[in-house]
């Protein structure tokens, strides 16, 4: 079983095109979207969910007003400013429980916080694992951990030959979770300025972990000058380039309509998608 | 959950003062929040003085559209525990309290996973053989400086750092601590999404612009996107970016919503070429300039309403 992730480091490549086109042509993987907090793999791969879980991310603290003695003590030893006036913002608590530990009046109590759900899910592809996690909420890395740990148990229950995922933007923590374990990371990377700045820091990133880097530059033909300044860079590092998609109102359309790409047109586009899903490894 | 009354971020972050905060904001990445916030920043130097500060400390990309030349930066740093092994009693208070789950007992030695440390300061507080001092990680970088005649802050993340809250915090505490202070304008470009680095990005500003794509994924990211500044009680408008592109349901949603829509930057291969190479909008078609005026009047006119 080999696991395959979809990364940009810069958002709105096409990592989502990417993952979804990938889903219909493989059509032996569990698909998974790491996104947890601007999920849109579901948009095209419409998912009928077969499963709901609750996802207890952390704990916040609460001060009971009546046993509370307002000595203020907890503000003071709060590293993260989510306590004013005797009140505290859950925004800000980060659930460390240094508040609880110190109050002499036993006057915090240490809350679990329902902050996202997740589900298993089957799709005309196979099965999916995704989840939402809930506005304003955190803890994404450990939310993603558990989407990647059952599809690696279904995976392997059900016999299946790749998990396929479509990561989050940047290099912070639910990207450092994504990572952890796969065995090649996909860099959908575009055209531009941006694009090759922020694939440079997801590629030091990604020396940190056992995974196989390739490279599909999206939307190649709308700067062709720095596409082949992206291609000479991977060139430089030893990467492998295996996928150039043009730009192509089809994907466009694709999408408006809920469906990959690939499985909307032959165009240029599909053709070159087709062509990625043939160097899987 | 419980959101924050905007007097309670204002006072977190150390804003409210003279200037109007502007935050740049989307749920996807790559809708166009920096071709808003450095040509919006640009457009508005010649009429006053302005601050742009780049939050989205994963992968910030002001810098490359604006070319600063910084003349200060600071680390940031997270205290991380360091363990005294011949005052240690291994009496276990420490990795039982750490949340994190990043303090080990080996038996001979406690382990330190630093990685997994928030900082929180728990463990050398509540030991008690004062066996747990601590040291300052750095964990990213806060830069100062000017870029064509702007106020520029930037906070980059450290590769391989989970944490981009306190760089981004950091990176705010500029607003209220340096010649920042005297602009009139602070612009806030934030980083994607919708969890702890956006609302730590886009909290306390007056105003957000929300930036989307008429695209489905633009459309649902947006409504996740909504649904935190509204949460954080922060007025917003949108702006839809490669306009003709997609379909009208981001238009028709704004519509039934009553959400104002401040500016359209039409899909045009041109506009793409140009900022492919690093280049500003407002510098190669001098006639969006007054496209960005308007997007700031439109503004302007709802946080003074």
């Amino acid at each position: 079983m080999k696991e395959i992730v979809v990364l940009s480091g810069k958002g709105g490549t096409g990592k989502t095109t990417v993952t979804a086109s990938l889903a219909a042509l493989v059509k032996n993987a569990v698909l998974t979207d790491c996104d947890v907090d601007a999920a849109d793999l579901y948009l095209i791969l419409k998912p009928e969910i077969k499963d709901t879980f609750k996802f207890w991310g952390s704990q916040k603290a609460r001060i009971n007003e009546k046993t509370c003695i307002r000595c203020g003590k907890c503000e003071n030893v709060c590293r993260f400013d989510a306590i004013k006036d005797f009140k505290v913002n859950p925004t800000f608590c980060e659930g460390c429980g240094v508040c609880y530990n110190i109050c002499s009046q036993k006057a915090i109590d240490m809350v679990d916080t329902l902050s996202g759900h997740w589900y298993i899910s089957d799709t005309r592809y196979g099965p999916m694992v995704h989840a939402r996690l809930g506005i304003a909420e955190e803890n994404s890395g450990k939310l993603v951990s558990l989407v990647k740990k059952t599809a690696r148990e279904i995976a392997e229950r059900r016999g299946y030959k790749y998990i396929i995922t479509d990561g989050p933007p940047g290099i912070g923590c639910p990207v450092i979770s994504t990572l952890s374990g796969a065995d090649e990371a996909m860099i959908v990377t575009e055209p531009t300025a941006a694009g090759l700045h922020d694939m440079e820091r997801l590629l030091k990133l990604a020396e940190n972990f056992k995974v196989t880097v390739k490279v599909v530059i999206n939307k190649f033909d709308l700067a062709e000058e720095k596409s082949k300044e992206i291609e000479q860079f991977c060139i430089d590092k030893g990467i492998e380039v295996i996928g150039k998609i043009p730009f192509d109102e089809d994907v466009v359309k694709a999408i408006s309509k809920g469906v990959p790409p690939v499985e909307y047109s032959s165009g240029p586009a599909a053709e070159a998608l087709n062509n990625v899903a043939v160097l899987l490894p | 959950m419980a959101g924050i009354a905007p007097t309670e971020a204002q006072d977190y972050f150390l804003i409210g003062g003279e200037n109007m905060i502007i935050a740049i904001a989307s749920g996807k990445g790559g809708t166009g929040k920096t071709t808003v916030a450095a040509n919006l920043a640009v457009t508005l130097k010649d009429k006053m003085p302005v601050a742009l500060l780049d939050c989205d400390v994963e992968e910030p990309n002001d810098h490359l559209f604006l070319m600063p030349e910084f003349t200060e930066k600071e680390s940031v740093t997270l205290p991380v525990p360091s363990i005294d092994s011949d005052k240690c009693t291994h009496c276990g208070i420490c990795t039982k309290i750490c949340d994190y789950h990043a303090l080990a007992d080996l038996g001979k030695k406690i382990l330190v996973f630093e990685e997994l440390c928030h900082g929180c300061g728990g463990c050398s507080l509540l030991c008690p053989a004062g066996a747990i001092t601590e040291i300052h990680k750095e964990i990213g970088l806060v830069e100062r400086g000017t870029a064509k005649g702007i106020e520029f802050i930037r906070g980059t993340l450290s590769i391989g750092k989970v944490s981009a809250p306190p760089v981004i915090r950091k990176v705010k505490r500029w607003i209220k601590s340096g010649p920042a202070i005297a602009t009139a304008a602070v612009i806030i470009d934030s980083p994607p999404g919708t969890s702890c680095p956006m609302i730590n990005a886009v909290s306390g500003a007056d105003y957000c612009v929300l930036v989307t794509e008429p695209t489905p994924f633009g459309l649902n990211d947006l409504k996740l996107a909504i649904g935190v500044v509204r949460e954080l009680k922060i007025p917003f408008g949108v702006v839809i970016n490669r306009a003709g592109m997609g379909d009208d349901e981001v238009e028709k949603y704004l519509q039934e919503q009553s959400i104002p829509l401040l500016m359209k930057i039409p899909f045009d291969r041109r506009y793409a070429a140009c900022y492919a190479r690093g280049r500003l909008l407002v510098e190669e078609f001098p006639e969006l300039k007054q496209t960005f005026n308007n997007l700031w009047k439109a503004i302007e006119r709802r946080v003074e309403a």
